[in-house]
């Protein structure tokens, strides 16, 4: 027997969960990660490659065979330090990359059995470290005088972040809102990514220098124009995609319909989900309906059930083979009681005397010829018109381009949905000293994509700061 | 965190006053702006349109009324006390300009955020005729303001107990038969009163505007907790707004937004009269 064979008998180590009974009324983490052994079992799975290809699918290129390898050696601080050498948020990206498409896809182990769990190390090293309390800083190159302004502290921000007070630069983070991390805190639900570790992750880039002003709304407060006078050498924007997305049918003004950015903001920034303990509140649906397939859909039907719903509905157009969300979510979801409606797609919503949601018509879909995404285009059934009781909606269809801060930006060029034109390989803008990168340029896409552009602009800033003196 | 600077109590103690020290918003700030604040860590985000500003000294001035937990709480900060989010200037300015004569008219604290717009219209050259309306006297603030920016200016109280005996728009009706020059109304207060001086102000064809203090959490266009129907159409308030031709906006439906958690507040109100026994 071959050193490759022997590996391939330890089957893929699963990560211990929360029954899902038992968790959908709680807000708890959902799986309780590697144990030091399952950890060890599963990175001896590891076959060392000598060309990986699973680096090849991290938009940040972090070291996965090397970290691995220190974890099957029982060097778990190790490990987490060999991740932070290239991703400053192992903790998050653990947690919520989508391996599955990315290094776990290109596993070499993967075309005959299971890849490696990537995403589950990650995570196991990255809370060792934290659990231990060691998380010591790397030695700073001695400062180079040079000031960036960065506006947004979500995943892109964060990292560049990181990168660049590691070059020696000054570094200043502007926020809109009250506390850093942008989506990873108003977003992701805490059963997901559990709001400590997003502060540890940010108390980690303090502790480097970072300095971070909150309650910042860029275009509002302080133009971009004005950060660069006041002698920011240098200006990141990543400020995300905030603009929820509306049907724009009858009766979607209705109390009780919130959109998906609104219905999380209030659970997992603002802890409605602790209301009255914390003061701003959140309506609890009897019977809810979440309108798209994504992985926002799945996060705000967890919500519900978990605020207390007996009945929530997945209703998306296309059938289950299209979902967006990820696999594991979908799982997640469903495990837990979260109902689908595939093909389906609401009309309109009926409202009471008070203003509140009482129903949604729907239409039944069918697949047509594939659209411009490739994907089979809904098209509805005609007379299959239905009815759901509905006493909750969240729209989670997707998000838009957030004017506020580039429509006051002069000279600033965006493409016709308004998101920012810059290059993919640096983040650079139409308008000089003006970097962009994650959703604001991509449009909605996923945390580590938003690194990845994060670590684009941050190389490219540091060459510019360093050619430009 | 945020210092306040002075604090002020009118209307026999249901409104409140508080000077704060906010030097970058100041320095931005324009009439009819608001900001978002946030009093502690398990408190809640709640618009406030700023009743005045002083860039020079670098403070704000908010003036809100006790209507629930967070106002009851907000009225217990003394001088000196801090607040611990505040996020501005939000919103669009007021659109200021010259255009002859207008009536400014003013309900409740909604007289706090029409004083600055008043004043910004007369400054540039209006003649401003001003109505300022309460429940009863003692509920009736800024009067002396008002007055003072103000080229003819008339009080109206529900009781009678001051000024003319009525509601604002009774006198905002008599000054529209009266005259044909009128421009511009704007008018600022409870939102039953904007729906009423709105339809006092549509026969006559007059522009009017409103300011739409929603519910609002984030208050950057990212959530859509304020949206509300302006001729037919959906508009959020804080990007969009606040203020909207009146003529235009859904105010039914509005009411109906604005009561979606009176259960949660009340529940919340009762918790921390309780607390503070």
């Amino acid at each position: 027997m071959t050193e490759k064979e022997k590996k391939e008998k330890i089957p893929r180590q699963p990560m211990p969960e929360q029954d899902p009974k038992k968790r959908s009324m709680n807000f708890d983490e959902v799986p309780y990660g590697y144990t030091p052994e399952l950890a060890q079992k599963e990175a001896s799975r590891c076959l060392q490659c000598k060309k990986p290809k699973c680096v090849e699918g991290c938009p940040v290129g972090v070291k996965i065979p090397e970290f691995i390898n220190l974890i099957a050696e029982g060097d778990f601080i190790g490990a987490a330090k060999k991740l932070k050498e290239d991703n400053s948020l192992p903790a998050v990206c653990g947690r919520v990359c989508p391996q599955e498409s990315q290094c776990e896809a290109l596993c070499v182990l993967g075309k005959k059995d299971e890849p490696v769990a990537v995403g589950r190390l990650e995570r196991f090293a990255a809370d060792y470290e934290r659990a231990q309390g060691t998380v010591d800083l790397p030695q700073l190159p001695p400062p180079t005088g040079k000031k960036v302004a960065v506006v947004g502290s979500g995943p892109a921000g964060l990292t560049l972040a990181g990168d660049l007070i590691k070059f020696g630069h000054q570094v200043t983070i502007f926020e809109a809102l009250h506390k850093p991390g942008g989506v990873l805190v108003y977003g992701i639900p805490e059963f997901r990514l559990p709001k400590a570790i997003v502060e540890a992750e940010v108390d980690y880039l303090k502790r480097l220098g970072v300095e971070i002003k909150y309650n910042h709304v860029v275009g509002k407060i302080l133009t971009v124009d004005e950060l660069l006078e006041m002698g920011y050498d240098a200006v990141f924007l990543g400020v995300g995609a905030g603009l929820p997305v509306f049907m724009n049918i009858p009766g979607e003004n209705l109390c009780g319909i919130y959109s998906a950015n609104e219905y999380l903001t209030r659970s997992n920034l603002m802890k409605a989900y602790l209301f009255p303990k914390y003061d701003t509140p959140i309506a609890v649906g009897k019977n809810v309906a979440v309108i798209g397939g994504g992985n926002v859909a799945m996060d705000s039907a967890r919500t519900a059930l978990r605020l207390g719903a007996n009945n929530v509905h997945i209703v998306y157009r296309r059938s289950k083979t299209e979902l967006p969300a990820r696999a594991e979510e979908v799982h997640h979801a469903e495990e837990e009681g979260v109902q689908f409606k595939f093909l389906t797609a609401p009309l309109r919503y009926i409202g009471n005397a008070d203003g509140w949601v009482t129903g949604m018509e729907c239409i039944q879909m069918e697949l047509g010829e594939p659209d411009d995404s490739g994907r089979r285009r809904p098209v509805p059934i005609e007379d299959s018109n239905f009815t759901l009781d509905v006493d909750l909606a969240v729209i989670a269809i997707g998000t838009g381009a957030n004017p506020i801060i580039t429509g006051t930006i002069p000279n600033l060029e965006l493409n016709k949905w308004g998101y920012i034109v810059a290059d993919e390989a640096t983040g650079k803008t139409s308008r000089e000293r003006v970097y962009a990168g994650g959703d604001i340029v991509t449009g909605a896409a996923t945390v580590i994509l938003a690194m990845g552009a994060g670590r684009n602009s941050s190389q490219a800033i540091h060459q510019y700061l360093m050619n430009k003196s | 965190m945020f210092k306040i600077l002075e604090k002020w109590e009118m209307a026999d103690n249901t409104v409140c006053h508080f000077k704060i020290e906010a030097p970058l918003i100041a320095k931005k700030a324009q009439p009819g702006q608001f900001v978002v604040l946030r009093p502690n860590e398990t408190g809640e985000r709640i618009p406030l349109t700023m009743a005045g500003t002083d860039p020079a000294q670098g403070t704000i001035d908010i003036i809100f009324q006790v209507v629930g937990k967070t106002t009851a709480l907000l009225r217990t900060l003394q001088k000196g006390d801090a607040i611990l989010d505040i996020i501005g200037p939000l919103g669009r300015p007021t659109h200021v300009e010259k255009l002859g004569t207008v009536i400014c008219v003013g309900g409740g604290t909604g007289i706090a955020v029409l004083y600055p717009i008043t004043r910004a219209l007369q400054e540039i050259g209006n003649h401003v005729i001003s109505i300022v309306g309460a429940r009863t006297k003692y509920l009736l603030i800024l009067e002396d303001e008002m007055k003072n920016v103000s080229d003819e200016f008339f009080i109206t109280t529900d009781d009678g107990s001051y000024g003319r005996h009525g509601f604002v728009t009774d006198a905002l009706k008599d000054l529209l038969d009266e005259r044909t020059d009128i421009k511009l109304v704007v008018g600022i207060g409870p939102v039953p009163m904007m729906k009423f001086v709105c339809k006092t102000t549509e026969p006559y064809g007059v522009k009017t505007l409103v300011s739409l203090n929603t519910i609002m959490v984030d208050a950057t266009g990212m959530c859509g907790a304020c949206r509300a129907t302006v001729g037919g159409k959906t508009q959020f308030c804080c990007v969009d707004g606040p203020e909207f031709d009146g003529h235009q906006v859904d105010f039914d439906e509005l009411m109906k937004r604005q009561a979606a958690y009176l259960k949660e507040e009340r529940q919340s109100y009762e918790r921390f009269q309780k607390e503070q026994e």
